[in-house]
């Protein structure tokens, strides 16, 4: 895989033209996924409308839109999760590092290995919390049992988890509070180490401080990977995300950086969005 | 009264009158096959009374209260016997006076008026016979190789001892008959199920032959040495026997080693009935029938229903569970599989008798040939699975219960959520490999459900099992020390067919009648127990599967 280089200077430097009226372009070493032209229908019914984007590696990219805007369905489009749609049909392409990942012959499995996922519930397996974090790697065929413990504690530890539940590793995951659980699952997901994390709502579920945990973990994330994150909360959009893609009726509407997306949007529809216009 | 009746109230009484009539039903069948059944083992008091028929001898009777039941006159002048004419309604009590070699009937129906009082003498004794049922009898006196040796006080407690003594003997004598003679019958058929095996392979070499004979010559030696310790334990047991006097006077001599056990109902206390009832239970539940299943235990039953419901249970899990895998996860959904879905659930619509039907045309007569002919021809024509037996039962009872299964299961299946199936492809795990690791895991405890439902069923199944390997007595344990432990092809007993043998083909209605309520409830608490053992694993898995806010 032609990994990208790491992105220099600090966090707020804008990787697109801020001159540009709406920015779908980055330069080629930022790119971790790129979309073009694609289009997907459930049975006839048309859910995305040709959209064009490139996602900026390593840094946190908020899709926001009303429900029903096909932000989710999009987001499912970057592990193929769609495929397990009979009805699911999609044109275009989805390029990851160059790569088309709807291409005949890519394996699923080992895409989604590449890009983890992480759910509007949280969703852990009925097993222990240790065998949840050790899933990925087992199913890679993992078994020598220094590497997974490593792997356990990292992982854990990445997520701030450990404190918590360093003595009951072995306690049923199911024990774990609603929070626990979702930092549980997002640290399943990088013990596999992915190279892009797709965030599904991940704190519509949880507590505000629950929600203010995750949104630290995200932080912290977006060193080693690169984030997708959709959410209908508009400030957690703006507090963690790099970039802000705005949705509608299946549409991009408007992609900009986060900070100029809600302080100046150049469309209308996106304006009347985020000031509660809409509707 | 319109009001009322717009209110609703009436269905209410409705619904209510049907569960009520509905519990009742059912509390009121286990509240008979619970008092009658665990009624049958207390030691009831022996009582002697003289019955005078007007216009007939008078005869005296010993016997114990079976039931008494209120007729009208008119009712029992019909039937000529001559009741005074004042009388509307007349008790009429059923008498079992045992002692059925002697008197030839061991069961009267006795009317009341015509009794004398009953009296309860203390040294009225009751003998269990292993042949002609009880025997009811004052005891006179104790004889060795008819010699007398006891009599009057010094008779009872000599009398247990001696009886305890030929009951060891006997035990011995049972278990050289079942163990050791039964393992040289089993060495013999060996020897000649080798030789003919042989011999069909061509392969009867003077070699083999003569190690065939040596074996042989073993067996057959070793079977002497078995028969001249038998004879021995045969003629010791027979030494001593007992003298009683019978209802009409005549005195009787019964063998020790006829007598299961004795004891003096009139002359034991509360206490001592107690232990009594608890040793007769416990020797109803794990002692071998006798006199056409109608005398005795029925441990070969209890073993043979749940040996087979195990069996069943081997083979219906992975099936049903396979098949339900197949039908939820990976048939393309259609009107074909909609089809299979419909035929799969009325398969459990289907009367059982049809299965046995089934199971005897092809399991037994078909494949059971096919495999006679490929894997034992050197015992044919004998068939060896070619038969009804224990496994073509459970065969049978597996298709029976197939659909339980099934439908559980995929109930199961299909109430995992998406979200736990998507967290595991979201990490790379294949289908197959979501299903085995998540999926099936945590269908597990329906799996149990669709398996409980199944034991109960096939517990309680009676009919198809008479076609497929149930028989009225099995002369060997489907399970026992003889390689492979366990036999497959044997046929064995079974508790539900237990119960219609000794209650409708015995010759001895009467007798029989109380063990049929005994069996019902072993039948009963033997489900239970089996349910109960399947409900602590299902919810152990419960627990351990536990989903928040399940």
């Amino acid at each position: 895989m032609s990994q990208t280089e790491p992105v220099a200077g600090s966090m707020t430097s804008s990787l697109f033209d801020a001159s540009s009226r709406t920015v779908r372009l980055l330069a080629d070493e930022h790119i971790a996924l790129a979309v073009e032209n694609l289009d997907l229908y459930y049975g006839s019914a048309q859910a995305l409308k040709s959209i064009n984007m490139q996602i900026a590696a390593k840094r946190v990219t908020a899709f926001i839109g009303p429900s029903g805007c096909g932000k989710s369905t999009l987001l499912r489009c970057f592990n193929r999760m769609n495929d397990l749609v009979d009805i699911c049909r999609i044109t275009g392409q989805i390029r990851l590092h160059g790569d088309d990942i709807y291409a005949k012959g890519v394996d699923t499995a080992e895409l989604r290995r590449r890009i983890g996922m992480v759910f509007q519930k949280p969703n852990p397996f009925p097993k222990s919390i240790y065998e949840n974090v050790a899933y990925g790697l087992r199913l890679q065929g993992v078994k020598d049992r220094r590497v997974l413990d490593e792997a356990v504690e990292r992982s854990i530890k990445a997520v701030g988890l450990w404190n918590e539940v360093k003595d009951r590793l072995q306690s049923n995951a199911f024990g774990l509070s609603g929070g626990q659980q979702q930092r549980l699952v997002i640290a399943r997901a990088i013990a596999i180490e992915p190279e892009v994390i797709l965030l599904d709502e991940p704190s519509s579920a949880l507590d505000p401080i629950s929600t203010a945990k995750i949104e630290e973990l995200i932080d912290e994330l977006k060193a080693k990977y690169t984030i997708i994150i959709v959410t209908h909360n508009m400030q957690q959009a703006a507090r963690v995300s790099d970039y802000t893609a705005y949705m509608y009726l299946g549409e991009l509407i408007e992609y900009q950086d986060t900070m100029r997306l809600f302080t100046a949007p150049s469309e209308k529809a996106t304006e009347d969005y985020i000031t509660g216009r809409y509707g | 009264m319109k009001d009322w009746w717009k209110s609703g109230a009436p269905w209410i009484w409705l619904n209510g009158g049907a569960v009520t009539l509905s519990m009742i039903m059912v509390f009121g069948l286990l509240l008979l096959i619970l008092v009658r059944g665990f009624g049958t083992f207390w030691p009831h008091g022996v009582f002697t009374t003289t019955y005078s028929l007007p216009g007939a001898e008078p005869v005296s009777v010993v016997g114990q209260l079976r039931r008494s039941e209120t007729l009208t006159a008119a009712a029992l002048r019909d039937a000529r016997v001559p009741i005074p004419e004042d009388r509307l309604l007349v008790t009429r009590h059923l008498v079992k006076m045992g002692n059925r070699d002697v008197t030839g009937k061991d069961f009267g129906y006795f009317i009341d008026d015509f009794m004398s009082p009953w009296e309860y003498p203390q040294q009225v004794t009751v003998l269990e016979r292993r042949e002609w049922g009880d025997f009811f009898g004052m005891p006179l006196q104790l004889l060795e190789v008819g010699n007398p040796v006891a009599s009057g006080d010094a008779l009872w407690p000599e009398f247990q001892q001696r009886l305890r003594r030929s009951n060891e003997l006997f035990d011995e004598i049972r278990s050289i008959e079942r163990g050791a003679i039964g393992r040289v019958n089993f060495g013999i058929e060996r020897v000649r199920l080798d030789r003919r095996r042989a011999e069909l392979r061509n392969s009867l070499t003077a070699d083999l032959e003569a190690e065939l004979a040596r074996r042989l010559e073993t067996l057959q030696a070793d079977y002497k040495v078995l028969e001249t310790r038998l004879n021995a334990l045969y003629q010791d047991a027979a030494r001593d026997s007992i003298v009683l006097r019978v209802a009409d006077g005549r005195e009787v001599t019964v063998r020790l080693a006829d007598i299961v056990k004795s004891w003096q109902p009139n002359n034991m206390s509360v206490a001592a009935k107690i232990a009594f009832y608890v040793k007769d239970f416990f020797d109803f539940i794990f002692g071998y029938p006798r006199e056409a299943n109608t005398e005795g235990g029925i441990f070969p039953a209890i073993f043979g229903t749940v040996t087979m419901v195990l069996v069943m249970s081997v083979i219906v899990t992975p099936f049903g569970v396979l098949a339900a895998i197949y039908l939820r996860e990976y048939a393309k959904q259609g009107a074909l599989l909609k089809t299979i879905r419909i035929s799969v659930y009325n398969l459990a619509g289907v009367p059982s008798i049809v299965f046995g039907v089934f199971g005897l045309g092809f399991f037994v007569y078909i494949v059971g040939s096919s495999i006679d002919g490929a894997f034992f021809p050197e015992a044919l024509p004998a068939p060896t699975f070619g038969t009804p037996g224990l496994f073509w039962a459970s065969l049978t009872l597996a298709l029976l219960t197939l659909p339980v299964v099934i439908v559980s299961t995929e109930e199961g299946l299909a109430r995992i959520p998406s979200t736990i199936r998507e967290g595991s492809l979201a990490l790379g795990a294949t289908k197959s490999e979501t299903l085995w690791r998540v999926v099936v895991p945590l269908a597990t405890p329906a799996m149990m459900t669709g398996l409980i439902l199944a034991i109960a069923r096939a517990a309680g199944e009676v009919a198809p099992l008479m076609l497929v390997g149930v028989v009225k007595l099995a002369p060997t344990l489907p399970i026992d020390g003889n390689f492979p432990f366990v036999h497959l092809e044997r046929k064995i007993m079974h508790l539900g067919f237990h119960i219609y043998d000794v209650g409708f083909q015995s010759p001895h209605a009467e007798a029989a009648e109380q063990l049929v309520y005994a069996t019902a409830l072993i039948l009963v608490l033997l489900i239970v127990v089996l349910n109960l053992s399947a409900i602590t694993i299902r919810n152990h898995l419960r627990e351990k599967y536990r989903a928040e806010g399940d």
